[in-house]
């Protein structure tokens, strides 16, 4: 089946150029339609599937338009991968169960948009939702480059915004005008973890082997590798451990040699950063060239995607990175009842692929909205804006509170750790096992931390 | 020793860039079409090479000699079918068609490969090294790149210059209309030329698919180093591309040694000089000569 596969899929390579070059000029015309596919409006709404028709106490409070900005193509597209998927999952269940809210029911049409991972185009689309569709409510997530650009859009047209996959440092104070004395917003909101979290499970796992503490960081020079080179060293101070920072590199550098040698000639037992995913593997096969055998490695956002492991083959045994959602965490949705394991169920037997971490999250925007309107009553924005200011609700990525800080506008999502494991002969070549749950303990472990080979 | 490393190091790494700047600096020489496809069309050869190698368990040294004659046919047929008719109509058009053609077949690979990343497996070489002093190490896989990238850079260059096929590329970069008068076909020519450009790009996709993990977008990201190699060694000439390539290496390399952050930016750095101070480049024009 897999060679099936891949001979269409060569087959259709063959033809691109093929095709392309012989139709000259004109051809171009017609792939370039696939190019263009952000404004997929997903027909959630089958008009009163629900609502008055059956509903008999409620009356009809007509459609709530839900804009939904996530990153599709580009180099970001394996966060916004699942939400076709779950775009049309949602949509069907508003459909047969419109929300209730205020002694009236509402259907749902939910306006999916592509920011190919760019910033400055998430805006444009979360502009265009405003003011053109006329939305009620926005949501995003997958990176600071798809929710900052979003949520500043929102609060700039005083539309409530719900947002996810994002550390909430980058988020809350990567959007203010002066980061020392932050304002809180008024339209919004965010769940995920922090620096804090992470830092706290990477320090866990590696005190469950014995090190000399030294730890080297790859970290590059993005949004993402300032802050944690920024805020790791001070972290992980307190146990003991020092962080080895050669300096911030480029996204894109092609040789670590310089690197690879500060690690080795300190003697840097724990390896950390967040490098993208080419970078990593880049560094780490080079690394096993010239003989750097650190003892454990906890990366951030290379490791994120059970494909990147693929990609990295043999010699990503072992490798730790934190873990925001699996199948085994013990929450259900408070929408359609699902627990953790059945939503990633649902999305492998639909795609055949495996499960990813935004699955969850992107499912969870859909109950946080829900929750809002309940709570708000209705649509109105105001309302639902301040509904989210003090929402508290149980999702499947845990139990959601905006009262509890860390900041105003920011909920935090429970944070593990894990190493990525080859099965032996299992549906999918790799998975991730669960090592370290000191921030979380309701999660279930599913081994302890090993060292690297 | 650290900085004899990083020397070394970057002069692989060199092998590489070359490799990949070979086809850009080819077809400029020949045609002087500045093919902004390039890096996109580095990685159809990378997913080719990734379907035959992961998928169907070809060795790699073979789906290297099923995927170049591909690469190949799917130049020939890209020149006559596109650069040939936008040549015709000035200077600025085949540049937005090879512009056009990038955003098409990046969106396209998207289409069929998703983002995923995705990495040519090439097992145990992937990390072999051999052991220079203690602290001089050297991958075998990178070793094998800069050999690859010396032989067909000289293979090339042998062919240009040595074969009828070669003599009238070369003519048909001097002059196409006297070329015409001697009875050879220029789009003929033209045609054969990207042929053998895409050619080396396939070989160097393969590279770029089997030293780290890549996805439709990855080319764009390396393109640059290939336009740089070509341009600090000089436009069109393939002996200046390998050298040219060998400098952005370690520029980076020795840049990174100094501190990480200015590795790319001393690349850049020495790229700005080689425009402002000899904008020729360090070997010019060596194709056509």
């Amino acid at each position: 089946m897999r060679i099936a596969r891949s001979v269409r899929a060569l087959a259709a390579v063959a033809a691109v150029g093929l095709v392309v070059s012989a139709c000259g000029g004109g051809g171009l015309d017609e792939p370039a339609a696939s190019d263009s596919a952000p404004a997929e409006s997903a027909a959630a709404s089958e008009p009163a599937a629900g609502g008055d028709a059956e509903g008999g106490a409620d009356a009809s409070g007509g459609t709530i338009k839900v804009g939904f900005v996530s990153p599709m193509t580009g180099p970001l597209a394996g966060f916004g991968e699942p939400d076709q998927w779950i775009v049309d999952t949602m949509g069907a269940w508003f459909a047969a169960n419109p929300i209730e809210a205020g002694g009236k029911s509402y259907n749902v049409e939910i306006i999916l948009k592509d920011s190919q991972s760019d910033a400055k185009r998430a805006g444009e689309v979360a502009g265009e939702l405003i003011n053109q569709d006329g939305v009620d409510v926005v949501m995003a997530h997958g990176t600071p480059d798809t929710t900052n650009p979003v949520a500043d859009q929102c609060e700039a047209n005083a539309t409530p915004c719900i947002t996810s996959d994002a550390p909430w440092q980058p988020y809350y104070l990567g959007r203010q005008a002066d980061p020392a004395n932050p304002e809180p917003f008024t339209y919004t909101y965010h769940f995920f973890w922090g620096l804090e979290d992470v830092s706290a499970v990477y320090q866990d796992m590696w005190s469950q082997l014995d090190t000399n503490k030294k730890v080297g960081g790859l970290f590059p020079n993005d949004p993402d590798g300032q802050a944690w080179a920024g805020a790791f060293p001070d972290m992980v101070s307190a146990n003991g451990y020092t962080i080895n920072d050669p300096g911030l590199y480029q996204n894109g550098s092609q040789d670590f040699s310089a690197q690879i040698s500060a690690y080795k000639s300190n003697g840097d037992e724990i390896l950390t950063g967040v490098p993208i995913p080419p970078d990593f593997t880049t560094f780490w096969t080079q690394a096993k060239q010239q003989g750097l055998t650190p003892k454990i490695a906890t990366i951030g956002k290379a490791l994120l995607f059970p494909a990147s492991m693929e990609a990295l083959g043999d010699i990503g045994q072992n490798l730790g990175t934190e873990v925001w959602w699996t199948p085994n965490y013990p929450f259900s949705s408070s929408l359609t009842g699902m627990s953790a394991a059945e939503l990633a169920q649902g999305y492998m037997d639909a795609s055949g692929k495996q499960w990813t971490q935004p699955i969850g999250f992107s499912e969870a925007l859909f109950e946080v909205l829900q929750a809002a309107i309940q709570a708000a009553g209705g649509p109105d924005k105001e309302a639902v804006a301040s509904a989210l200011s003090t929402l508290k609700v149980d999702t499947v990525v845990g139990p959601l509170d905006w009262t509890a800080g860390p900041v105003p506008n920011v909920s935090k999502t429970p944070l593990t750790g894990g190493q990525w494991r080859m099965t032996d002969g299992g549906e999918f070549p790799w998975e991730l096992v669960i090592v370290s749950n000191s921030l979380a303990p309701e999660v279930p472990l599913g081994g302890s931390v090993e060292a690297l080979k | 020793m650290q900085w004899l490393n990083a020397v070394i190091q970057g002069v692989l790494l060199g092998g590489l860039y070359a490799l990949l700047a070979a086809g850009l600096s080819l077809m400029f020489g020949v045609m002087r079409i500045v093919n902004l496809a390039h890096g996109v069309l580095a990685m159809v050869a990378a997913y080719l090479g990734f379907i035959f190698v992961n998928n169907m368990g070809v060795p790699w040294y073979l789906a290297i000699l099923i995927v170049v004659p591909i690469m190949a046919l799917v130049g020939y047929a890209l020149q006559w079918g596109l650069f040939n008719r936008a040549l015709s109509k000035g200077g600025l058009a085949p540049l937005l068609v090879a512009f056009g053609l990038a955003v098409v077949l990046t969106q396209l690979l998207q289409e069929i490969f998703t983002a995923d990343n995705r990495r040519i497996q090439i097992g145990e070489l992937g990390t072999a090294s051999i052991q220079i002093t203690d602290s001089i190490y050297l991958g075998w896989f990178p070793i094998i790149t800069f050999i690859v990238a010396v032989l067909i850079i000289a293979g090339v260059q042998l062919f240009l210059n040595r074969t009828p096929l070669g003599r009238a590329m070369r003519a048909a970069s001097d002059d196409p209309d006297t070329v015409k008068l001697m009875g050879i076909d220029n789009r003929r020519v033209y045609a054969l030329s990207t042929a053998l450009a895409l050619a080396t790009v396939g070989l160097a996709g393969m590279f770029i698919g089997m030293k780290t993990q890549f996805s439709p977008t990855y080319g764009d990201l390396v393109l640059i180093f290939a336009f740089e190699a070509v341009i600090i060694g000089g436009l069109g000439s393939l002996w200046g591309t390998l050298a040219g390539g060998i400098v952005l290496g370690v520029a980076q390399a020795v840049g990174s040694q100094i501190n990480p952050s200015y590795g790319l930016l001393i690349g850049n750095l020495v790229f700005l000089a080689i425009l402002a101070f000899r904008p020729q480049g360090l070997f010019p024009k060596a194709v056509t000569t």
